[in-house]
């Protein structure tokens, strides 16, 4: 294997930068590593070896040129299947989309190309982001890595083993109920979910439009910050984006974390936690202590009720965003068309998977007469007062220290048949999303059967940048100590 | 409990073509999440207003000025249908 491919971005940053190694050297090594193992763990769906060669051509001539269009020029990467990427194929790995290729970028895409980025492909997901494990694409599980019998995660789950199986620097991936902290705890690599609005969503495709953030998962926390100082700010195209201004993300990693207060949530300990999951919150909270931060115990006295909220919220929002699927202006058109009613609704049996449908089915119903108040009202009050959990707890901490999941990685197939079952593994990552805080996970320790586990860090909305000072401390102290 | 009449109407609202033996496991699995939904019965929301957004953002406007996309025919080239003088062609309605 070329050493190369095993540097973290911050450290191609700087090779690249003082002209020790050539983005198209750097990019030949990814693409000979992603020809030798993609096959067999289907992380990319679609690769760009060509234009990422030319990119990276063009990337090096303006370094040596002294013209480099930012850090990240001539870095690789890779970017979750639902980000449009103008000329090549978006699938959102669903049948329905297989052929679709969109004529513009997202905006996430957009900044990271004219910052120099070099794009290797487009990696799986779960169809639409609808899952935790990339078991519900339509093209076929992604294999963890680092236990090719296991999940990767999801549904960000190509981000997260594009990143590990190092056939990238790093990646975009899309968080609304967990989607990147939980792979990247599966998959041993760091990965940031960005307060509600912090990043332009815009060119992504929608899962539930309350939740939804994009963010980076990359080697490390820092890789996190150089690619988050990329792609935050407001876009005009995407009106959830506050008029917030974006920090230096790098400026305060390097700062200690001794004074700050960390809170463990008593709530997120129950029954279903894997003993090596709450042993790494153990040495996390060791670590913290070492660094001199102050660890409490508190209460977030709603979390029980965060997975019934939100896979009532979600599913409605989804019953809505999905219907642009109908046969009509783009993507798969039905066997059956004779009426309109037969385009839309043949179209959408055959194109969408059973997840994808599920989800549709319960919002529709959430949102049906008679039923609003029940479950769509009632979910979005207690939704309220999940969010008054963080805001109440943040008065006395600076932040959270939870597990990202329940367990490590799972083996592929174990919730198969039991979608109720799926569901419960987003216990520990949707209050946050839900509050519309940011959060990081990051790699500290193993199983006994060598897998990745990562805490989560948990912090304010709009404070990424104590998120990812957290994780750098945190992580340097277990791997570069 | 959701019966499988109750399910075909659910998917004839959301315009999704369900088998019988699709209609028989969608019943099971959703009644079951629904099930699932009841713990928010126990929560105390009198009082408790709802949370639609978190940014303290509400009605965002921009200028009203047109801005041409200029990818008007890439667009369109994306329709599985007929394109007929910018105009996609589809069945007719009535």
């Amino acid at each position: 294997m070329s050493k190369l491919i095993e540097y973290s971005l911050s450290e191609l940053v700087s090779k690249l930068q003082s002209q020790e190694i050539t983005s198209r050297e750097l990019t030949e090594a990814y693409i000979d590593e992603i020809e030798s193992r993609n096959e067999d763990l289907n992380v990319f769906l679609t690769t760009t070896f060509d234009r990422a060669r030319e990119m990276a051509d063009a990337s090096d001539s303006r370094i040596k040129a002294g013209q480099a269009l930012s850090d990240l020029d001539g870095i690789p990467i890779s970017l979750k299947d639902v980000v449009c990427t103008k000329g090549i194929t978006t699938t959102a790995a669903s049948n329905i989309l297989k052929n679709f290729t969109p004529p513009y970028n997202a905006t996430v895409w957009d900044k990271l190309e004219s910052a120099g980025c070099v794009l290797l492909g487009k990696v799986n997901t779960d169809e639409f982001t609808m899952g935790g494990s990339t078991e519900s694409s339509a093209f076929g599980v992604t294999k963890n890595p680092i236990d090719p019998t296991c999940v990767p995660g999801g549904s960000s789950g190509g981000s997260a083993a594009s990143v590990a199986a190092h056939f990238c620097a790093g990646s975009i991936g899309t968080d609304t109920g967990g989607s990147i902290r939980q792979p990247a705890s599966f998959c041993g690599v760091s990965g940031l979910k960005v307060s509600y609005g912090r990043v332009s969503r815009w060119g992504c495709m929608p899962m539930a439009s309350s939740l939804d953030t994009v963010g980076p998962i990359a080697k490390t926390p820092e890789d996190c910050a150089r690619m988050l100082q990329i792609i935050a700010g407001k876009d005009p195209k995407d009106s959830t984006t506050p008029e917030q201004a974006v920090p230096d993300y790098l400026k305060n990693l390097g700062d200690s974390i001794s004074g700050m207060t960390f809170g463990i949530p008593k709530e997120y300990f129950t029954d279903g936690i894997n003993p090596e999951v709450v042993s790494i919150i153990d040495s996390t909270k060791a670590i913290i202590e070492n660094l001199g931060g102050k660890v409490v115990d508190i209460s977030l006295p709603h979390t029980k009720y965060a997975i019934s909220a939100y896979y009532i919220i979600a599913p409605s929002e989804i019953s809505a965003n999905m219907s642009r699927y109908d046969g009509i202006r783009f993507g798969h058109l039905g066997t059956e068309k004779e009426s309109l009613e037969e385009i839309y609704s043949s179209t959408r049996e055959e194109g969408l998977g059973d997840e994808v449908k599920r989800r549709i089915l319960i919002g529709t119903y959430a949102l049906s007469a008679g039923y609003y108040d029940a479950y769509y009202r009632k979910a979005q009050k207690v939704r309220t007062l999940i969010k008054q959990d963080f805001d109440n707890a943040f008065e006395k901490v600076d932040a959270i220290l939870c597990p990202a999941a329940p367990t490590p990685a799972f083996k592929i197939g174990k919730n198969d048949g039991d979608p109720l079952l799926a569901y419960l593994e987003d216990a520990f990552t949707i209050p946050a999303s839900l509050a519309g805080i940011c959060g990081i996970s990051f790699p500290v320790g193993f199983s006994k059967d060598k897998l990745p586990i990562g805490p989560q860090i948990l912090c304010p909305a709009y404070t990424e940048e104590r998120a990812l000072q957290i994780g750098n401390q945190i992580y340097n102290a277990v791997h570069n100590p | 409990m959701l019966t499988q009449d109750e399910v075909r109407h659910i998917a004839k609202l959301a315009r999704i073509q369900v088998t019988d033996e699709k209609l028989e496991q969608y019943a099971s699995e959703l009644s079951n999440i629904l099930d699932f939904f009841k713990d928010l019965e126990e929560v105390n929301t009198n009082d408790v207003i709802e949370t639609s957004q978190v940014t303290g953002l509400e009605s965002v406007t921009r200028p009203d000025v047109i801005v041409p996309s200029k990818i008007e025919k890439e667009l369109l080239e994306c329709t599985p249908h007929t394109v007929e003088e910018g105009m996609v062609r589809l069945p007719n309605i009535m």
